[in-house]
């Protein structure tokens, strides 16, 4: 729709909290420029987080909140894990269903809006960690590639279940002794980001949140390349603090030492989505 | 020259908006031949569905594959073939969520395989429908006719109805997504049939034209926002009861869950209307010995009536057509006088006489006996259901085996 559906009854702003009349007159809405630069200046999409301060998940969140193009027109489908504490802070539709089933739901409601509004552009962006994408989820992940959706799927790789208390994912890397490793992993990382791009994704991005405007510009070429090609794969290193033994004040600089090495940016781009890519930077939207 | 009344509306694949009134009990009806998975496409095709998912699995798939056939013919506005049942139930989640009139089908082990999903269907409030054709659950592996699958179902928040016959199975499925889109409702259906038995065999059915159909699902009456960015979002910013530690937390999620066996409860008089009661009665009724049974197991239940006439045994069956509601006072009323229940059944847990026994404990003086049982794919003649009450009587009977 708009963001109108945002707008408060004149007759009850006076009683309205605060953070929901800010969400009317100082979000950017409508506005597909909008980007991290508006951090400073504006309501962000997401309120107060229930993170561990200095998260870097949370960083990431805010910069994916800030660079979607069009939030009025956006559904966001979470999944279970420290992701699911943040989704009632987001002012968009929201959806968390199971664990590992994020990739299932959003090809359902991504068919469906297409199908009620086909004028319309409805994005639905899967926002989900590790463990969910890759562990659990890696059927449904992995068959929404499959079958081409038009869904932009968003990996917070922190390298461990964090919220269940510090276990071995798929996604931790080989050698790291965290809980029910108790020798250390014995296999490798799974390449992730390899395997999106063969299962037919056609924009693949492997990166830090170390970089808030690289991060906008991978995220709009995600959106924008789901919205008219297919699948698109963001795979996001969001280290997790707590369970590294690091300080709360730590998460950036282990971020910065990490692109050096196995987060080194990297980017896969299709011949249908370079177009589309292409495009978007002739109308100034990249 | 055909002049057409403003008062007619057409749904998107061009058919008459009729009331479910008219399309389940006014609407002329002609005689048809034809198995009970043919019958789900011939509901499908007038009830204006949205959106269905499918995943192959016997005896459901030639339901699922008519499905399919109706949306290449524009019956059904997006279809395809999942994952696997836990990825199919998840996708019919988010189609329902963005608004959708959806529908799947699926059997025994692809049940459990979602099974995770059918709570979180009932907790989202979506008036999805799964028609179920038992199969059973085991290993070794067994693909024949057995209803286990259904005790598990039981306590999901869904509603669980029961059809004896392809007719009924029509009938139902147009009746179930009238009734769990009321507002006041507004929980998945889980419209059971028993496979092979119903969804393999060819039966007389009446049917009404195909040029009329039922009302479009209206997402915005439903009673949680549709998340098709239509309208405000739920928000919770500030303080979010979800994942908090805390009395409000706790009272929320008990209420929540409250919340949806009362709208199950709420269903009731929807039920009644659109499937002309919660239970049907056959035979005498003031048989001392009654048989109470859903599905095919009713269907044998009234042939051994008719068998225990020609012994000049007088009995009577009490054929549930919903589990969830349970019918509990039609149940109490019908079974008044009652000496001995039966309660024949495909499968080897005896979900029906548990439900049965706890319904009527301190009601009624009657002996409940769970018998016959079947199961595994094994068929229950009428005979044997005979000879299970001549046990009683110690009566030798020449059609008992």
């Amino acid at each position: 729709m708009s963001y109108k559906i945002y707008e408060i009854n004149e007759d009850l702003l006076d009683v309205m909290p605060q953070e929901i009349r800010d969400l009317q007159f100082r979000a950017t809405w409508s506005n597909p420029k909008r980007g991290v630069m508006d951090l400073p200046y504006s309501k962000e999409l997401i309120e107060e987080h229930s993170l561990c301060a200095g998260c870097p998940e949370s960083m990431a969140l805010r910069y994916i909140l800030a660079s979607l193009p069009a939030p009025e027109d956006t559904i966001i489908i979470n999944s279970t894990g420290c992701t699911s504490l943040v989704f009632p802070h987001i002012a968009l539709h929201t959806v968390h269903s199971l664990f590992g089933n994020q990739n299932a739901v959003a090809s359902g409601i991504k068919r469906v809006l297409e199908w009620r509004f086909p004028d319309k552009v409805k994005d639905v962006v899967v926002l989900a960690g590790d463990g969910a994408t890759v562990d659990i989820g890696l059927d449904c992940t992995l068959q929404s590639f499959f079958r081409q959706e038009k869904i932009t799927t968003i990996c917070f790789d922190n390298e461990v279940y964090a919220n269940t208390g510090g276990q071995e994912s798929g996604l931790t890397v080989k050698g790291h002794v965290f809980k029910m490793a108790p020798k250390g992993k014995q296999w490798e990382k799974v390449p992730f980001w390899q395997i999106a791009i063969d299962s037919g994704c056609h924009y693949v991005a492997r990166l830090t949140v170390s970089s808030p405007k690289r991060v906008e510009t991978v995220i709009k070429k995600a959106i924008y390349v789901a919205r008219e090609v297919g699948p698109t794969y963001v795979h996001l290193y969001t280290p997790c603090i707590l369970e590294i033994g690091l300080n709360s004040d730590d998460g950036l600089d282990e971020m910065r030492q990490r692109d050096k090495e196995r987060f080194a940016f990297f980017e896969y781009v299709s011949e249908p989505a370079k177009e589309v890519i292409e495009r978007k930077k002739e109308e100034g939207l990249l | 020259m055909q002049t057409i009344s403003e008062n007619l509306t057409y749904n998107r694949a061009g058919q008459r908006v009729v009331s479910p009134d008219y399309l389940l009990f006014e609407a002329p009806r002609t005689k048809h031949f034809m198995t009970g998975s043919e019958a789900v496409k011939e509901a499908v095709k007038r009830a204006s569905v949205d959106a269905s998912v499918s995943y192959p699995i016997t005896p459901q798939s030639e339901a699922a594959h008519l499905i399919g056939e109706l949306w290449v013919e524009g019956y059904v506005g997006v279809y395809f073939r999942g994952e696997s049942e836990f990825g199919v139930m998840s996708e019919i989640a988010g189609c329902a969520m963005a608004g959708a009139r959806t529908i799947t089908t699926t059997s025994g082990p692809g049940t459990l395989r979602a099974f995770e999903n059918f709570p979180m269907w009932a907790g989202t409030r979506i008036p999805v429908q799964l028609v179920l054709m038992a199969r059973g659950v085991n290993s070794p592996l067994s693909i024949q006719p057995d209803n286990l699958e259904v005790s598990f179902l039981l306590d999901t928040g869904c509603m669980i109805w029961y059809a004896e016959n392809a007719q009924d199975l029509f009938d139902m499925i147009l009746a179930g997504f009238t009734v769990a889109e009321q507002p006041d409702v507004h929980v998945p259906v889980v419209t059971v049939v028993d496979g092979f038995f119903v969804s393999h065999t060819r039966e007389a059915i009446m049917l009404p034209p195909d040029d009329i159909a039922l009302p479009p699902y209206n997402p915005y009456k439903a009673p949680m926002p549709v998340i098709d960015a239509e309208v405000p979002p739920g928000r919770f910013l500030r303080d979010p009861f979800v994942m908090k530690s805390n009395y409000i937390s706790y009272a929320t999620h008990a209420s929540w869950q409250w919340e949806v066996r009362s709208a199950i409860e709420r269903s009731r008089p929807y039920a009644k209307h659109y499937l002309r009661g919660l239970v049907e009665e056959f035979g005498d009724p003031s048989a001392e010995l009654v048989f109470v049974a859903c599905g095919t197991a009713a269907a044998q239940a009234k042939e051994a009536v008719r068998l225990l006439e020609d012994e000049g045994i007088r009995a009577r069956v009490v054929k549930l057509k919903t589990i969830r509601p349970f019918p509990i006072e039609e149940l109490k009323q019908l079974v008044k006088g009652a000496k001995y229940i039966f309660v024949p059944e495909f499968n080897v847990v005896g979900w029906l006489e548990r439900e049965v026994r706890r319904y009527l404990y301190g009601v009624s003086e009657a002996e409940v006996i769970g018998a016959p049982r079947v199961a595994g794919g094994m068929t229950m003649p009428a005979e044997v259901i005979v000879k299970e009450v001549l046990k009683l009587t110690g009566k030798e009977v020449k059609h008992v085996l």
